[in-house]
C-alpha cells in the first residue's frame, strides 16, 4: 500500500506552504499531490511557485501530481488551467471534466480526482480510454460499492489499467458553490473578499445550535464537520486500494501517515472519538457516523 | 426561447401546458431521477399518456434520468431509458456517462440534454460531453454569474438551458455530498437531498426544532414559520453568530434577466419544482409565459411587471426571491 498527501485545501501563505512541503519532502509519503484545488482568487502561490515546490519534491524522491481547480467558471480560469495541463513534466489531477477534456485532447495521462462523478464501470472504461491512470474515489463511495465495481472492472479487463486511491483522512470536501462562505461569515461580498480565508488556516467551524460541529467553511468549499479517519479500516482496503490519501490538516498530518503505516495490519489502532472523527462513508452509512 | 416547466404528475403536466409551457419535464417512479419522492412521478403507463397529451398539443416531453447508475443496478437505469424512449420522450435529461452512452447508442434519435447534475460549468466540460455523446442541450448549474452565462453562450457548441425560477440549489449541482454526509443519501446516489424520512419537527421549550437525521438544522421562534430542514438552509453558529451560514430559505427568480438571457441566445428557461402542486405550476407558468411573450415582442422595452413579482414572491420559499449566483453580489 502506498500513501499520498492530497492537495492542501486551505489557503496558506506562501511561506507556510513552503515550510509544509519541506517537511513533506522528509515524510514517509510516497506521493505528493499539490496545487490550488479550491479558488482561483487565491494567488499567494502562483504557477511558478507551484512548479518550484513540485520540482523540489520530485528531487527529494517523491512522486508528484499537480492538482487543479474543481470548479471552473470562466475562460480566464481555463486559460490558467492550460498552463498546468501543459507543464510538460508532471502528472495532473483533473477535478472537473473540462480538465479531463484538456488532458485527453493533448493525449496526456491524468489522475481522476475525487470531485469527478465516477460511480460505475462504464464511466471508468471511458476515462481509461481518455488517459486516466489513477482514480481517486468520490468521498461518498462505500467499500461495498467499490468492491462490486472492481469485480466489474476485472470482468472487463480494466482492473490493472489504473490505480485506485482513497481519501482516507481529513475533513472531507463535500460541496462547492459560487458563493464564498468565508467572506459571507465576515459580512463581505465575494468581490471584496480580500481572500480572507487566509486568516483561517484550518477553515471556520460551523456548529449546530446545540454545539455539534456540522461543517467547516473554506472559501467556496464546504467540508465535513468531523475528520474522516480510516486509520482503523486499513485491513478492509487490502486488494482494493492501492494508494491511501491523507488530506493535509496541518503539519501533524505528516506524522499521521506513519501512524497509518504502523496500523496496516491492525497492530497499532488509532484513537478516534465520537463527535470528532468519522468513518461512515466507507462503512456505507451516513458520512458523519463513527462506526466501531 | 422555450419555457420548460416541471410536472410531478399528469394534472401538473396538463396545467403547465394550459398555462403556456412549451415543454414539460418529468421523472419515473424510482431512484433514476433527482426528485425521488414518495407519491411523485410517472409510471410507464402515465408516461405514455403524458407523451400523447403533449404531442397532441405540439409540445415536448423531457424525461429526467439524472442520477448515477449503481454498480448493482445498471439495468434499472437502462430500463428507465428504454421506457422513456419507447413511450415518446423527445429528450432525455442525463448526467451519468453510463446513461449517456447507453442512450446515445440505443436511441440516437432521442435528444440528449446534459443534466445540471453533470455539473458542466465551462466550455471544456461541455466539449467533453459533446465529443462523446453528441448533445442537443446543456443545463447550466446555478453557479454562474450572468456575465459567465453570456461568455459561455458565445462559445458553446451546444444550446444552453438555464434555471429561471424555483428552489435555489446553491452548490454546484451533482457535486454536493452534504446530504449523504448527514443521512447517507445524496442526490447523486439516492435521487434526493435531505430526504423526508430523516426529517423530524419537534416543539420544545426553546421553540420548534427541525432536525435531519437528529442533527439540529434550525430552531424557530413562536412568530416564525418553520420550514423544511434542507440542510444548506439551516441556521448554524460560526463563533458567536447564529445565522443562515450557507443560504436563507429563498427561491431563485430571474425575471429581471430575461432580456439578457434572450439576447445571449439561451435556448430554454427552466422552472424548478417537480415536487410542487399543479396550482403552483399553473401560476408560475402563467407569469413566465406572459413575461417571455412580452420580452420577445419588445426586448428593449421589457420591464418586470410588479404583479409578476408579487405572484412569484407568494410562491417562493420563505416568500423571498433572489437572483442567486447570476448576480455577483449574491456570491
Amino acid at each position: 500500500m502506498q500513501y499520498s498527501l492530497g492537495p492542501v485545501l486551505w489557503y496558506w501563505p506562501a511561506s507556510e506552504l513552503e515550510s509544509f512541503y519541506q517537511q513533506a519532502a522528509n515524510s514517509s509519503a510516497d506521493i505528493v499531490c499539490l496545487g490550488e484545488a479550491v479558488c482561483s482568487k487565491r494567488r499567494a502561490t502562483t504557477y511558478p511557485g507551484w512548479m518550484t515546490l513540485v520540482r523540489e519534491l520530485a528531487a527529494s524522491g517523491k512522486q508528484v501530481v499537480l492538482s487543479t481547480l474543481a470548479l471552473l467558471q470562466s475562460p480566464s480560469e481555463l486559460k490558467e488551467l492550460q498552463r498546468y495541463v501543459e507543464n510538460g513534466e508532471f502528472l495532473i489531477e483533473a477535478n472537473d471534466f473540462g480538465t479531463v477534456n484538456m488532458a485527453a485532447e493533448r493525449r496526456l495521462p491524468f489522475v481522476a480526482g475525487p470531485t469527478l462523478n465516477v460511480y460505475n464501470v462504464d464511466t471508468l472504461q471511458l476515462l481509461v480510454k481518455e488517459g486516466m491512470t489513477r482514480w481517486c474515489l468520490p468521498v461518498e463511495m462505500s467499500r461495498d460499492w467499490l468492491r462490486l465495481l472492481m469485480q466489474q472492472c476485472e470482468e472487463r479487463g480494466l482492473r490493472q489499467r489504473f490505480e485506485i486511491e482513497l481519501l482516507a483522512y481529513g475533513h472531507l470536501p463535500l460541496a462547492l458553490s459560487a458563493r464564498c462562505f468565508t467572506a459571507r461569515s465576515e459580512n463581505r461580498a465575494k468581490d471584496a473578499c480580500e481572500t480572507c480565508c487566509i486568516n483561517y488556516p484550518t477553515g471556520r467551524p460551523v456548529k449546530s445550535q446545540e454545539g455539534q460541529q456540522v461543517f467547516v467553511l473554506n472559501g467556496i468549499q464546504t467540508l465535513s464537520g468531523y475528520c474522516y479517519n480510516l486509520g482503523n479500516d486499513l485491513l478492509s482496503m487490502q486488494n482494493l486500494i492501492d494508494i491511501v490519501r491523507l488530506s493535509p490538516q496541518d503539519a501533524s498530518t505528516l506524522q499521521m501517515i506513519d501512524r497509518f503505516r504502523a496500523n496496516e495490519q491492525g497492530q497499532a489502532p488509532l484513537m478516534v472519538a465520537q463527535g470528532n472523527d468519522c468513518n461512515g462513508y466507507w462503512r456505507k452509512v451516513a458520512g458523519m457516523t463513527l462506526a466501531s | 426561447m422555450e419555457l420548460l416547466c416541471p410536472a410531478g404528475n399528469l394534472p401538473a403536466l396538463r396545467t403547465a401546458i394550459e398555462n403556456g409551457a412549451d415543454a414539460v419535464y418529468v421523472g419515473l417512479k424510482d431512484d433514476t431521477n433527482a426528485r425521488h419522492f414518495a407519491g411523485l412521478n410517472f409510471t410507464d403507463k402515465k408516461l405514455a399518456e403524458a407523451a400523447r397529451y403533449l404531442h397532441q398539443h405540439r409540445r415536448k416531453l423531457h424525461v429526467a434520468i439524472n442520477t448515477f447508475a449503481h454498480p448493482d443496478g445498471m439495468t434499472r437505469w437502462q430500463r428507465a431509458i428504454d421506457v422513456a424512449a419507447q413511450n415518446g420522450a423527445d429528450a432525455l435529461i442525463l448526467a451519468d456517462i453510463a446513461t449517456l452512452e447507453y442512450a446515445a447508442t440505443r436511441y440516437p434519435q432521442v435528444e440528449r440534454h446534459l443534466s445540471v447534475q453533470a455539473s458542466a460549468t465551462n466550455l471544456e466540460a461541455i466539449r467533453f460531453y459533446h465529443r462523446h455523446f453528441n448533445l442537443h442541450r446543456v443545463v447550466l448549474p446555478r453557479v454562474l454569474s450572468i456575465h459567465q452565462v453570456k461568455q459561455l453562450a458565445r462559445s458553446t457548441p451546444v444550446p444552453l438551458e438555464v434555471f429561471a425560477f424555483g428552489s435555489l440549489c446553491i452548490m454546484a449541482e451533482g457535486r454536493c455530498y452534504l446530504s449523504s454526509w448527514l443521512t447517507g443519501e445524496s442526490p447523486n446516489s439516492a435521487g434526493a437531498c435531505s430526504p423526508a424520512k430523516f426529517v423530524r419537527w419537534q416543539q420544545t421549550p426553546k421553540g420548534m426544532e427541525s432536525r435531519l437525521n437528529e442533527v439540529l438544522i434550525d430552531r424557530y421562534a413562536p412568530d416564525e414559520s418553520a420550514g423544511y430542514p434542507t440542510l444548506c438552509k439551516g441556521r448554524y453558529q460560526v463563533d458567536d453568530s447564529c445565522y443562515h451560514v450557507l443560504e436563507e430559505p429563498t427561491s431563485l427568480n430571474t425575471l429581471a434577466l430575461l432580456p439578457e438571457l434572450l439576447r445571449a441566445g439561451v435556448a430554454s428557461v427552466k422552472i424548478e419544482g417537480r415536487q410542487r402542486s399543479p396550482a403552483y405550476v399553473a401560476q408560475v407558468a402563467r407569469v413566465w409565459r406572459q413575461a417571455i411573450d412580452r420580452c420577445m415582442a419588445q426586448p428593449e422595452q421589457f420591464a418586470v411587471a410588479p404583479q409578476w413579482m408579487q405572484s412569484l414572491g407568494e410562491l417562493a420559499e420563505g416568500t423571498q426571491t433572489t437572483l442567486g449566483a447570476y448576480h455577483r453580489e449574491w456570491q
